[in-house]
C-alpha cells in the first residue's frame, strides 16, 4: 500500500480515476468541482491520456458517450446546474448500456442557485435524471478516503454491469482535504466486445443505439435492463450502520449530512438518548431492507439531508409507515449542526413516547 | 456489349434514372408492381445502352448494376 | 466487365427514404469513399436525429447514434480515443446547423480530424417538413406556413461560409447532387474528405445541397430542378476553405 497523502476530495477523485485506468477526461468548469477539471488537465498529457476542455456540459458528455462506445474508460465531473445540462447525455449512455463515470460534486438550487454545498441533487441522482426509464448507480461518499475508492470501483461496477455511474458529493466534500491512501489498481478493464472499434472486417458492424421504433423491442430493452438493475439491488447496495444495535431514533443521512450526523448520535448518547445512525453509501440501489427491519425495533427515523428533503420519500417507502419519519435539514447552502440533529431527536421523541 | 440490370424490389419508382438516361432507354414498368408498390424502372432497350452508368449515378437505392 | 455496382460498404437493409430522396445517393459516396480507401474495417460513422437517424443500418461498418446534434461531440469522443481509426458523422441541416451549432463550430475550430458529411435540404423532413436554419426566405413549410418571414426568424445560415471564417477548419467544401455532374463532383469532394483525415491533416466538411421530394411537394425530377433555380443561387457550390491548397499557394 502507499503511503497517505493529504488531497482535496476533488484531487482525490481524480487522480483515482486515473488509478483505475481512466485515460479520457471531458468537462467544462463550474464551482465547486474545477479542481478535477484543472488536475486532469496536468495529469492526462504527462500519461498519455486525453484531458478536453468541452464547449459545454452537453458536448462535454457526449464525447463521454463516444469514448464509452468505444469501450474505454472515461468520465466528465460537475456540478448541480451542469449536471442538469447533461442528463440528456446520460439517458443515451444509460440507454445504450455503456460504461462511464459522472460525478455531480453538488452545489445549492434551484436555478443558478449558489456555490455553496448542497445534497438537493438527489431525486435528479437516484430517479433517473433524465427522460425514460433508467438508473444510475449512485455512491456517496462521506469522506476523501471514500471519494478516492468509490471513484475506483465505481469504473468497475460500471465495466461489470454495462451502465453509466455516478459519484454524488458536496460542495464540502470536493473542498474539504484529509489524508488519503490511494491504492495501485492492476487493471480490471474486461473485455468488451460490444464495442466500436472499426470491424477489422472480421465481425458484423455494432452499433451504439438506443433507438427502438417498434414498441415491443422498446420494451423488451427496458424489462430486460431492469432485470439487470434487480442484480444490481441485490448484488452493490452499500450502507454503514453505526451505533443502532439498541437505537430508539435512527437518523438516515449520506455524504457530509453523515458525518454531521455521527457527531449527532455521540453528542446525543452523552446525554441519555439512544440514536444511531443508517448512511447509505449507494443511494441507488437504495438499503431499504435494513431501514425495513431496523422500522420493527425502533420508535422512529429522521431524515438529515441538506435539501427540502427528497431523500426521506426513500425512508419512508422503505419502512412502510411501520414508524414516523422526520426530517432535520438545511438548504441553499447551509449546512445542519449536530445541535440541531439532537433537537429533533428530543422532538421525535416526545412525540413518540 | 453494355448491361444494364435492376433489382427491381428495391426500386421506388422515383424516376431519377429515367430522366439521366441520354438514350431515353429507361421507364417504369407499365404492367408490375414490386413488393414494395411501386412500378419498378426496367430498360426498354438493351442494345442502345452505352453503359454511361448515368442512371445508376443518380439512383438514392443503389438498385442499378452496370457492365460492359 | 462491372461499370457500376452497388459499393460494398453499404449493407443489403433496403433504404427507408421516401422514393426520390437523394439521401441514398450521398450514403452511396460515402460508402464508396470508404471502399476506394479501403478503410472500411477502421471506419466508424455517427448517425444523426433527423431523417438519416438510421443510417447506422445502411453502412457495414461500426456505427453510433448520437443525440440530436450531438454527432460532432460523439465523433471527437471517439477520435480521441482512437486517432488511427476514421470516424465520420453524417447529419442534417436541423442536426448540424440548429440544435448542433456548437458542436460543429467547435469541432471545426478544434481542426478535430473528423470528417463530417452535411446535407443541406432545407427542411426538418423527418417530422414532416418544418423549417430548417437554411429554409429560403419565403419558403413555405409546416412551421412557416406563409413563407419564411426573414423580419422575425431570420435569414438563412450558410454554413460553409460562417465555418470558413474560422482559421482552423482544414477543408470546407458545398457540392450538390441533383444531376451527373454535381454527383461526380461530390463523389471527389467526400473522397477527399475522408482521405485528408487518413492522411491526419484534420476537420473536413462536405456540405451536400439535397432534396426533400415529399416535403418541397414536388415531383423527385422537379426538386432536382428546385436545386438549380432556388438552392445552388443561395448556395453557392465551390471550395470555401482549402487549408492544404493555402500552404501550397504560400509556398
Amino acid at each position: 500500500m502507499s503511503e497517505k497523502v493529504l488531497m482535496k476530495g476533488n484531487e482525490a477523485i481524480a487522480e483515482a480515476a486515473i488509478k483505475a485506468g481512466c485515460r479520457f477526461y471531458f468537462g467544462y468548469p463550474i464551482t465547486p468541482q474545477t479542481e478535477i477539471a484543472a488536475y486532469m488537465a496536468k495529469r492526462m498529457p504527462k500519461i498519455g491520456g486525453t484531458f478536453l476542455q468541452a464547449e459545454s456540459e452537453v458536448s462535454a458528455i457526449n464525447m463521454v458517450y463516444g469514448v464509452a462506445g468505444a469501450g474505454y474508460r472515461v468520465m466528465t465531473s460537475s456540478s448541480s446546474p451542469g449536471v442538469s445540462l447533461k442528463q440528456e447525455g446520460i439517458s443515451y449512455i444509460a440507454g445504450a448500456d455503456l460504461p462511464a463515470l459522472i460525478i455531480n460534486v453538488q452545489r445549492g438550487g434551484p436555478g443558478l442557485g449558489g456555490i455553496q454545498p448542497s445534497q438537493s441533487d438527489y431525486f435528479q441522482a437516484v430517479k433517473g435524471g433524465g427522460h425514460g426509464d433508467y438508473h444510475l448507480i449512485v455512491y456517496a461518499p462521506a469522506s476523501v478516503q471514500e471519494m478516492a475508492d468509490y471513484t475506483i470501483k465505481a469504473f468497475d461496477v460500471a465495466d461489470k454491469y454495462r451502465m453509466p455511474v455516478m459519484l454524488l458529493a458536496d460542495g464540502t466534500m470536493g473542498q474539504m482535504m484529509e489524508p488519503v491512501e490511494l491504492p495501485e489498481v492492476s487493471a480490471n478493464e474486461i473485455e468488451k466486445p460490444w464495442a466500436v472499434r472499426g470491424t477489422n472486417c472480421a465481425r458484423p458492424h455494432n452499433i451504439i443505439n438506443s433507438l427502438y421504433l417498434k414498441p415491443e423491442q422498446l420494451e423488451k430493452t427496458n424489462f430486460d435492463r431492469f432485470e439487470k438493475y434487480k442484480e444490481i439491488e441485490k448484488n452493490e447496495c452499500l450502507y454503514e450502520e453505526y451505533m443502532t444495535e439498541d437505537a430508539d431514533i435512527v437518523l438516515v443521512a449520506f455524504g457530509i449530512a453523515a458525518r454531521i450526523s455521527k457527531n449527532a448520535v455521540v453528542e446525543a448518547r452523552k446525554q441519555g438518548l439512544k440514536v444511531g445512525l443508517i448512511r447509505p453509501i449507494t443511494l441507488w440501489p437504495f438499503p431499504s431492507e435494513v431501514l425495513n427491519k431496523t422500522a420493527d425495533r425502533v420508535k422512529g427515523f429522521i431524515s438529515v439531508e441538506l435539501s427540502m428533503g427528497q431523500m426521506i420519500e426513500d425512508v419512508k417507502l422503505a419502512t412502510e409507515c411501520k414508524k414516523p419519519v422526520r426530517l432535520c435539514n438545511r438548504t441553499g447552502g447551509m449546512i445542519v449542526s449536530p445541535e440541531e440533529v439532537v433537537e429533533s431527536v428530543k422532538k421525535l421523541l416526545s412525540e413518540v413516547e | 456489349m453494355a448491361k444494364v440490370t435492376f433489382n427491381s424490389d428495391l426500386c421506388k419508382g422515383c424516376s431519377l434514372c429515367v430522366a439521366a438516361c441520354p438514350k431515353q432507354i429507361i421507364a417504369l414498368a407499365k404492367d408490375k408492381i414490386n413488393a414494395k408498390g411501386h412500378s419498378p424502372a426496367e430498360i426498354t432497350d438493351q442494345s442502345k445502352c452505352i453503359a454511361c452508368a448515368f442512371c445508376a449515378t443518380m439512383c438514392p437505392d443503389s438498385v442499378i448494376t452496370v457492365e460492359k | 466487365m462491372v461499370v457500376f455496382k452497388k459499393p460494398k460498404s453499404l449493407t443489403d437493409v433496403p433504404l427507408h427514404y421516401c422514393p426520390g430522396c437523394t439521401h441514398g445517393i450521398i450514403h452511396r459516396l460515402v460508402a464508396e469513399a470508404i471502399d476506394e480507401l479501403g478503410i472500411e474495417g477502421k471506419t466508424v460513422g455517427v448517425a444523426p436525429v433527423g431523417c438519416s437517424v438510421m443510417a447506422y443500418d445502411y453502412f457495414t461498418c461500426d456505427m453510433v447514434e448520437a443525440a440530436h446534434g450531438r454527432a460532432p461531440a460523439v465523433a471527437t469522443g471517439l477520435k480521441r480515443c482512437m486517432p488511427d481509426n476514421v470516424i465520420f458523422t453524417y447529419q442534417g441541416d436541423g442536426d448540424l446547423a440548429s440544435i448542433g451549432m456548437a458542436e460543429t463550430v467547435h469541432a471545426a475550430t478544434r481542426n478535430e480530424n473528423i470528417t463530417i458529411i452535411f446535407v443541406n435540404n432545407a427542411i426538418y423532413g423527418m417530422t414532416g417538413g418544418q423549417m430548417a436554419p437554411t429554409s429560403l426566405p419565403g419558403q413555405v413549410t409546416q412551421t412557416s406556413p406563409y413563407g419564411r418571414d426573414v423580419n422575425t426568424v431570420g435569414l438563412p445560415i450558410r454554413v460553409s461560409e460562417m465555418l470558413s471564417a474560422l482559421d482552423a477548419p482544414y477543408y470546407i467544401e458545398r457540392v450538390a447532387v441533383n444531376n451527373v455532374k454535381n454527383v461526380k463532383n461530390a463523389k471527389k469532394a467526400i473522397l477527399k474528405a475522408f482521405k485528408n483525415q487518413v492522411e491526419k491533416k484534420g476537420f473536413s466538411l462536405i456540405e451536400v445541397v439535397s432534396t426533400c421530394p415529399t416535403n418541397w411537394g414536388l415531383t423527385p425530377e422537379k426538386a432536382l430542378q428546385w436545386v438549380d433555380e432556388k438552392m445552388i443561387p443561395y448556395y453557392p457550390l465551390g471550395v470555401y476553405k482549402d487549408r492544404g491548397a493555402e500552404a501550397k499557394e504560400e509556398k
